[in-house]
């Protein structure tokens, strides 16, 4: 109660002194004097009730999609605690061993220790299989959850300014989680995760000139050789882990630093957060959360299997699973290499360049690029350097809606090429047909996403306005003293038209010479891109607007 | 009793049974004469009319396509060689007679009885040899687990993968589902090498290797995963699926809840 009434004063009173350290004045109970006793003790010798003050005192707006990053975050912390256990009891060698656990059909196969060990883990560690499948579940959760998070602040504008940089350290933090992912995947050396490999294998093969000895110096010799598994795991267990857990600290610093958006609503603007104290009420959900999170993981990887290593059974070169695929992340780079169309080869002055796997690598790596600096490329082309707290409804901003859009649509068909032989078998079709049909959509899907998502926008901006201006249908229909039947409109409430019309409308830019007189190129660029963007538009209704609206009544 | 025993003196209490036995042995007898002849004629004599009887099924349900002497058409192959493993695969897994062409024969429901399939093996069998049915004995499913595991990661995942589930193949045919296919038909598929499955013959894969083979099979089959539900065997593809549909519906449904409130 003390505590909690301390630091209701700090919010009131930001200049308060060491409110918690003041002694407590009230409470009786001997569990509450300990606890101020307690905080008192800790405040006297670290300060930290500045700390607690600052932090706890941080505003969160409510809404669900803002606990999207949250879900990544707990989901991570997850795969770190499992994880933890699981090196415990995993051997990353390639040693060879003869496996004698209790799975019966692979008694006495020649395996490395990896697989030998994730097998062990699997049937003779109490619990073990339980949480090498929480591991599991959690990392596939993990990254869809970025991946909803990332859709959200795209969608929603929030990489606008001043958070370009913690889009780009988000996106860098996507890129790890895959990395993570694929490592994961290759570590217990089964049939699925050597299959995994040798693709890698084959792309690190295919770049010009250096292929070979890339592929050479990776694998410690020719694949897949007894290097691999011990080389992945220090990334796995080490570096990836640690960098990751440093850039979610920036990434959570940079929240605290720029304040939470939010959406437009009565009395939020760009200059407030309006919403809830971390303490108590979000220290509260947000750790309730995490349970709840960590809960759902538990119980999917109770009931249900994942990568189930003793079916694949021990890597081997030679044999290949039908229905082997990537774990769904790395689905969109399998997917391109289904898509490209095969015998692209071309052999020039004695080096072989295979465009089957250049063509994919660098239409992905570009794909990847724009999404990283997209931020800074419509901060380029709208000119804008002001800073943006409140959130964009996606309509609101049709171009970047639309190209987001195109770019779901192009990842979706990639990532669907990925299961391409499931889908022929499931719907009895023809594989060489699946190919083909998503092929097609990949170039012309984004295409026609753009321009339906565009319109989509523009005419629910249209909706907007008309709501606005005139009100929504009320369903009640008068019969004029003239007979004519008209439906009475009724004006939408105050807190709900500001809601429609607050929105910035940016026009394209105008091309000027600059000082020396002259257009240049970049500049014509940019207005070009400008002009492509906020060409068409739907002006958002303004205060003018309305009161003549309200006089003409 | 006075009754009993006037009775008694003018037949002997036996004489009925007697009477019954003499019956009996005689029609006993007589049956068991008749039916040892035809056992020892199997081969031959049975099979006679049970060749005849598959000459007319065959006449009747599939010369149109693979001719009147199995010689083929331009509709079907010849089955000349085929064996009766061949025919007693693919009628007795109702994939013969074709309801349509298309890609690869699908399963139906089974068109003849277990007699009729014997038919037209037999008729088939005796115009040309062939893979002949596996017996009893091959089809034991107490093999080398292990040894069967490795052959059919080797030999057969590529197509029917790892856990048996089947998958793709080129212009839509494909590989089928394994589980639950009787022992029988795994072993003459081997054997004969339907639709597009490669022949495994004797000289490739041993009987005992099939056997193991089998046994691997039905082992995954009988004891499902230890992790919980299989969705499918069908790898990383089905729980990318889950985890989209199940996990993060859950938990968007659930941030939705959390978030509720102040609405």
């Amino acid at each position: 109660m003390t505590i909690e009434k301390t630091k209701a004063d700090g919010l009131v009173d930001g200049t308060a002194d060491h409110p918690v350290g003041a002694p407590p004045t009230i409470s009786s109970a001997p569990s509450a004097r300990f606890t101020s006793a307690a905080a008192n003790y800790i405040d006297e010798r670290t300060s930290i009730s500045a700390v607690v003050k600052e932090f706890g005192r941080k505003i969160f707006p409510d809404h669900w999609s803002f606990m999207l990053g949250e879900v990544a975050l707990y989901s991570f912390v997850v795969i770190i605690l499992t994880g933890t256990f699981l090196t415990f009891f995993f051997q990353a060698s390639m040693a060879p061993v003869v496996y004698d656990g209790s799975f019966v059909p692979l008694k006495g196969v020649e395996m490395s220790s990896a697989m030998s060990s994730t097998l062990n883990i699997s049937f003779e560690i109490r619990g073990g299989l339980l949480v090498r499948q929480i591991h599991h579940w959690a990392a596939l959760l993990f990254i869809a959850s970025i991946g909803l998070h990332m859709l959200r602040i795209y969608f929603t504008g929030a990489f606008r300014k001043p958070r370009e940089l913690n889009w780009v350290i988000g996106f860098v933090l996507f890129i790890l989680a895959l990395a993570e992912g694929f490592t994961g995947y290759s570590l217990p050396d089964d049939l699925l995760s050597g299959n995994g490999l040798r693709i890698i294998d084959g792309m690190v093969k295919g770049v010009p000139f250096a292929g070979s000895w890339l592929s050479f110096l990776i694998f410690g010799g020719e694949f897949p050789g007894e290097e691999i598994v011990g080389r992945l795991y220090t990334l796995h267990i080490l570096l990836l882990p640690a960098i990751i857990v440093a850039l979610i600290a920036l990434h959570l610093v940079f929240v605290v630093v720029h304040k939470h958006t939010q959406y437009a609503g009565p009395g939020k603007t760009n200059d407030n957060v309006i919403g809830y104290p971390v303490l108590p009420v979000y220290a509260a959900k947000a750790g309730g959360f995490f349970f709840i999170v960590f809960g759902i993981i538990a119980l999917i990887a109770s009931f249900f299997t994942i990568n189930p290593i003793w079916n694949y059974g021990p890597y081997d070169p030679s044999p290949v699973s039908a229905g082997t695929q990537p774990d769904w992340y790395i689905g969109f780079a399998d997917g391109a290499l289904r898509l490209i169309p095969p015998h692209l080869e071309s052999v020039i002055w004695g080096h072989t360049y295979s465009w089957n796997i250049l063509i994919p690598i660098t239409v992905l790596g570009l794909f990847i690029l724009t999404v990283l600096i997209y931020p800074f490329i419509e901060g380029w082309v709208t000119g804008d350097k002001r800073e943006h707290h409140i959130l964009d409804r996606p309509r609101n901003a049709p171009t970047r809606t639309a190209i987001g859009a195109a770019g779901v649509t192009f990842y979706a068909a990639l990532w669907s090429a990925a299961s391409s032989d499931i889908l022929a078998t499931h719907f009895q079709l023809s594989i060489e047909s699946v190919i083909h049909a998503i092929q097609a959509a990949v170039i012309i899907g984004p295409v026609i996403a753009y321009f339906v998502a565009k319109r989509v926008c523009l005419a629910l901006q249209k909706k907007d306005r008309e709501m606005a201006l005139h009100g929504f249908e009320s369903g009640r229909i008068v019969r004029l003293p003239g007979g004519e039947y008209i439906e009475v409109h009724q004006d939408v409430d105050e807190y709900e038209r500001w809601k429609l019309v607050s929105f910035h409308e940016y026009k394209p830019l105008m091309i000027r010479p600059n000082a020396k007189g002259k257009i240049t190129a970049p500049q014509r660029l940019r207005a070009g891109m400008s002009k492509w963007f906020f060409e068409d538009r739907i002006a958002p209704v303004t205060r003018t607007d309305l009161e003549r609206q309200k006089s003409h009544h | 009793m006075a009754r009993t025993s006037k009775k008694a003196n003018r037949r002997h209490p036996l004489a009925t049974v007697v009477l019954i036995a003499i019956g009996l042995a005689f029609t006993g007898g007589g049956y068991a004469l008749f039916s040892s002849t035809a056992t020892a004629d199997t081969s031959t004599a049975t099979s006679q009319a049970t060749v005849e009887e598959g000459s007319k099924l065959f006449a009747a349900n599939c010369a149109t396509c693979h001719g009147m002497n199995l010689e083929g058409t331009t509709a079907g192959p010849s089955l000349l060689g085929v064996g009766a493993a061949s025919v007693d695969f693919q009628v007795g897994t109702g994939r013969m007679p074709l309801a349509m062409q298309g890609p690869q024969a699908m399963q139906k429901p089974v068109q003849f009885t277990e007699e009729q399939t014997a038919a037209l093996s037999a008729y088939v069998a005796s115009l040309s040899p062939g893979p002949s049915i596996p017996t009893d004995s091959q089809l034991t499913e107490n093999g080398n687990a292990t040894n069967g595991g490795e052959l059919f990661r080797i030999n057969c995942a590529m197509c029917h993968n790892v856990a048996g589930a089947g998958g793709a193949l080129t212009e839509g045919k494909f590989a089928p589902e394994l589980t639950g296919v009787e022992s029988k038909y795994i072993y003459e598929a081997m054997l004969t090498g339907p639709q597009n499955m490669p022949v495994f013959n004797d000289h490739n894969i041993t009987p005992e290797d099939k056997r193991d083979i089998i046994t691997y099979l039905k082992y995954i089959q009988n004891n499902p995963s230890p992790g919980g539900f299989e969705l499918g065997n069908l790898g990383p593809v089905a729980e990318g699926l889950f985890i989209w549909i199940f996990g993060i519906g859950a938990v968007v449904a659930l941030t939705v809840w959390l978030t509720a409130k102040s609405n």
